[in-house]
């Protein structure tokens, strides 16, 4: 039924992603401006929905009437003024909440802080897949534009009857409508007063182009900043209802491990508490979290644990258990390698490895549930709402229009939060207490129940001639994935393919997905040839780089770190490496300094231009910049998880390491501003390129190719 | 039945009636509803939880209720005074020191204990004072940059 279910496709490497989401709008069977209040509605139809959904054109009420099921983002225009968008994206920390925001009011010619937007909350938004991808900035903005425009020639329209004049010669600006000719004006809210407008229109592209932005491109601060510095703002995990409950799951000791022995007797004597065993679900809820945790505590339980594959095995067995693939999706092939090869003058071929790591975002997994008269309403951070609301709705075999899962602004999750579990959990003993209920994970069930970026090995195998043209490139990805796994550079014989393992560990998306991965593999690889060609690692590239806006981001990171370096004192090294992927541009210049003595690694400047189209919130922009080079450092100098037979052997902060102040390199982040081209996202790409540009540098440092993520988890010596 | 402790939070007392061993985090998230303290580890390693106690910095998933008793706590909600944000409140809003915001209340009540012992502190002070509060966004640069400034605001205040 769903067009949109069709084009949504998962990279492979999702592997959290069971299944595509049914979707339904659940507004489409009310009178939403009962809901919202009279007013103006503008409605965008997915581009493909909309021939089979046509409906009357022009403005028209929609009282009693069935929405479209296409809808994919929408905007009301309330008798306050206060202008609503609706969307099914969360907030994350990405900033979508401003940015968007910046959008709306740029198009509807109204100010910033007239409007507010509802995000993620699958009675009151249109139906989306998830906030994953670096989907948001490039789906969103153009909608959203499009929905402001027709708000405002709505606005215009009504304006135009209330003076009986041509709507031709009327001019929106500053939330009102003004005839020049008359100089009469009326606001955006006195138009709204007593109406019940509404439009469909289809998806397309924006109309004002980013030249003339006058809110968008802006770098306005944070929306609801203030509730943020005040500790107002309601997380998931700060949610309280009346008479709630606080619940608590146990786990099993280690992955896979069956019950063999099971006694409740002392928790389910404890005075508040209520036990329930449901198949594997053995889990507690009482007044307070103490209570709850005593309760867990008192259950005696036994489990057969099962030998499986550690961490220090866990390469060789992503190799010799690959699947043997027959999916053409997997791979890609033009021109002979043996040509290519014959041609070389020298051939470099080398394997990466590259560890699981976790998400760890500060807010772990948390959920409430609140079930009345056998409807469902969960309060939970995920990254996917809708896809929470239908495995609900499965769960606990109820229609999904009778679940609700509101997402508030949430504690993080870099791809971390796609699943459903706490909301499942918390759920399951809502609806055994008759109560709500809280469920928020400790920072060890998160370390060690939520999924990780998968491992993977890469085999990379390349040739090139004595003045650095390459000749041929193969590359093979073990597990990890295929996002990134195309190298952007021109090589006529190639061959790139992405083998599946079963799942060692429960894996998932991460920001960036294999992206990182590959970069590492294929950046590395690119300067080990540079060095095998003698050439500078820059010339190098530009040599083998055809794509111009590839090109730009690396000769302006260059430009900015000062490219060639000349190493200045013992241990100095400089390093590069750049990226394209989800239709974003990236390159990174690294300096480090080693200690050979001590083997100690500093990072110490960071230089990484970045191109995205247009830019609707430079500053917002900065910040997930910086961020993701920050984040990223964790995994290319120190993260990894340590497992050995189903245990997970360092679910802490202070046994995985992940960056802290002292870490943090300077910084300096050049934002190439497209005004030509269409906003991309920008939550993902920033992050590839960090790990293979230090990599290199260490490499100039001291002459040691680390070709393992982490670099250099206990320091250079000991690498 | 063990007599109702009593601790003072933000000025105000508040008779407890959750167990003395506690950690004085879920007394003020649950028993209190001061939910701007986070938790983040519940093991004194991400400092999200950071609250003054004394005017110290302290991590309250690793504070006994009954270790707060008679010392006076200021939490995140104790900052703004007559609806006028702290100065490093205001620093942080002014850099956009936040992206999720889940550490922004351990890093603000890290950096008011910082700056309340050391008013013109040095980039690397304010490193090491921060080391134990961890950002996943990255905001770090920022972070230090906020701190800066709200020294600077704090000391023209002074003067």
């Amino acid at each position: 039924m769903s067009t949109m279910k069709e084009r949504f496709a998962p990279e492979p490497e999702r592997y959290e992603f069971s299944a595509a989401p049914m979707h339904q709008f659940e507004l489409a069977r009310r009178d939403f401006f009962k809901v919202l209040g009279a007013g103006i509605a503008v409605f965008v139809v997915a581009k493909d929905a909309l021939p089979a959904q046509e409906t009357a054109a022009g403005s028209r009420s929609f009282h009693n009437e069935e929405l479209p099921k296409e809808i994919t983002s929408w905007l009301h225009v309330g008798e306050d003024g206060v202008v609503t968008g609706f969307t099914g994206k969360a907030e994350m920390g990405q900033n979508i909440r401003t940015s968007i925001s910046q959008t709306i009011a740029d198009e509807l010619r109204v100010p910033f802080e007239s409007v507010r937007l509802v995000l993620a909350d699958t009675t009151l938004t249109p139906f989306d897949a998830g906030t994953f991808g670096s989907r948001t900035t490039p789906t969103m903005t153009p909608q959203f534009r499009r929905v402001a425009e027709a708000a405002r020639n709505l606005l215009i329209g009504v304006a135009a009857k209330e003076w009986n004049v041509a709507p031709e010669g009327l001019v929106a600006a500053d939330a009102k409508v003004t005839d020049p000719t008359s100089k009469r004006s009326l606001s955006y809210a006195e138009l709204a007063r007593g109406k019940t407008l509404a439009q469909n229109l289809p998806a397309e592209d924006p109309i004002t182009s980013a030249s003339e932005w006058k809110i968008a491109g802006k770098p306005l601060p944070k929306v609801d900043g203030r509730a943020f510095v005040t500790g107002r703002h309601q997380y998931t995990s700060d949610i309280r209802l009346d008479g709630m409950l606080y619940g608590k799951v146990l786990r099993p000791p280690s992955f896979g491990a069956t019950l063999t022995s099971y006694d409740d007797t002392a928790a389910k004597a404890m005075t508040g508490v209520t036990v329930v065993r449901d198949g594997d679900f053995i889990a507690v809820a009482a007044p307070s979290a103490h209570e709850a945790q005593k309760a867990l505590d008192a259950i005696h339980t036994q489990w057969k644990e099962v030998p499986q594959v550690p961490s220090k095995e866990i390469f060789s067995h992503l190799k010799k258990n690959a699947e043997p693939s027959s999916n053409e999706r997997f791979r890609r092939q033009k021109g002979s390698l043996e040509e290519g090869l014959a041609a070389a003058a020298h051939r470099v071929d080398a394997t990466y490895n590259v560890a699981y790591i976790a998400h760890a975002p500060l807010e772990p997994r948390a959920a409430v549930a609140q079930w009345t008269d056998g409807k469902l309403t969960v309060w939970t951070g995920t990254q996917r709402p809708f896809a929470n609301r239908d495995e609900l709705a499965s769960v606990f075999h109820i229609p999904e229009s009778n679940v609700r899962v509101i997402v508030p602004d949430t504690g993080a999750a870099y791809g971390g939060k796609h699943t459903s579990d706490a909301a499942i959990e918390a759920a399951r003993l809502a609806r055994a207490t008759g109560k709500p209920v809280k469920v928020v994970w400790t920072r060890e069930e998160e370390f060690t129940w939520a999924y990780f970026r998968p491992a993977g090995v890469i085999e990379v195998s390349s040739g090139v001639t004595g003045d650095g043209k390459l000749t041929a490139w193969e590359f093979h990805n073990y597990h990890s994935g295929m996002s990134g796994i195309e190298t952007p550079y021109d090589v006529a014989n190639q061959l790139t393919q992405y083998h599946q393992v079963p799942l060692v560990l429960r894996s998932g998306s991460y920001r960036g997905l294999a992206a990182t991965a590959n970069h590492f593999a294929r950046e590395t690889h690119m300067d080990a040839l540079a060095r095998v060609a003698k050439m500078d690692s820059l010339e190098f590239r530009l040599k083998n780089l055809s794509d111009v806006r590839m090109r730009a981001v690396l000769e302006a990171a260059a430009e900015s770190c000062g490219w060639p370096r000349k190493k200045t004192q013992e241990g100095q090294g400089f390093g590069l490496a750049c990226g394209a992927e989800k239709g974003s541009y990236v390159a990174t210049c690294a300096e480090v300094a080693v200690d050979r003595a001590s083997g100690s690694v500093r990072v110490v400047r960071v230089v990484e231009a970045f191109e995205c189209g247009a830019i609707v919130n430079p500053d917002g922009l900065r910040n997930q910049v910086v961020g993701a080079i920050i984040q990223g450092l964790g995994g290319a100098l120190f993260e990894a998880v340590e497992f050995e037979n189903g245990h997970i052997k360092n679910p802490h902060f202070s046994a995985y390491r992940v960056p802290r102040f002292r870490d943090v390199p300077e910084i300096e982040a050049v934002l190439l501003d497209r005004k030509d081209l269409p906003s991309a996202g920008a939550g993902e790409t920033p992050i590839m390129t960090i790990a293979p540009a230090v990599g290199n540098a260490l490499f100039d440092a001291t002459g040691i190719r680390l070709n393992n993520l982490p670099l250099v988890p206990n320091g250079l010596r000991a690498a | 039945m063990a007599k109702a402790m009593e601790i003072e939070v933000n000025g105000k007392h508040y008779a407890v009636s959750y167990p003395a061993d506690t950690p004085l985090l879920d007394v003020l998230r649950d028993e209190l509803s001061l939910t701007g303290t986070k938790y983040g580890c519940g093991e004194g390693q991400c400092g999200a939880c950071t609250v003054l106690i004394g005017g110290a910095p302290k991590r309250s998933c690793q504070i006994p209720v009954s270790a707060a008793v008679a010392k006076p706590v200021t939490t995140i909600e104790g900052l703004e005074k007559e609806a006028k944000l702290h100065p490093v409140q205001q620093a942080f809003l002014d850099a956009g020191a936040f992206q999720c915001a889940f550490c922004t209340s351990g890093m603000l009540m890290s950096s008011v204990g910082l700056l309340q012992k050391n008013a013109n502190p040095k980039r690397e002070e304010i490193v090491h004072s921060l080391q134990g509060n961890i950002c996943r966004c990255g905001t770090h640069p920022r972070i230090i940059e906020a701190v800066q400034h709200a020294a600077k605001m704090m000391q023209e205040r002074g003067r």
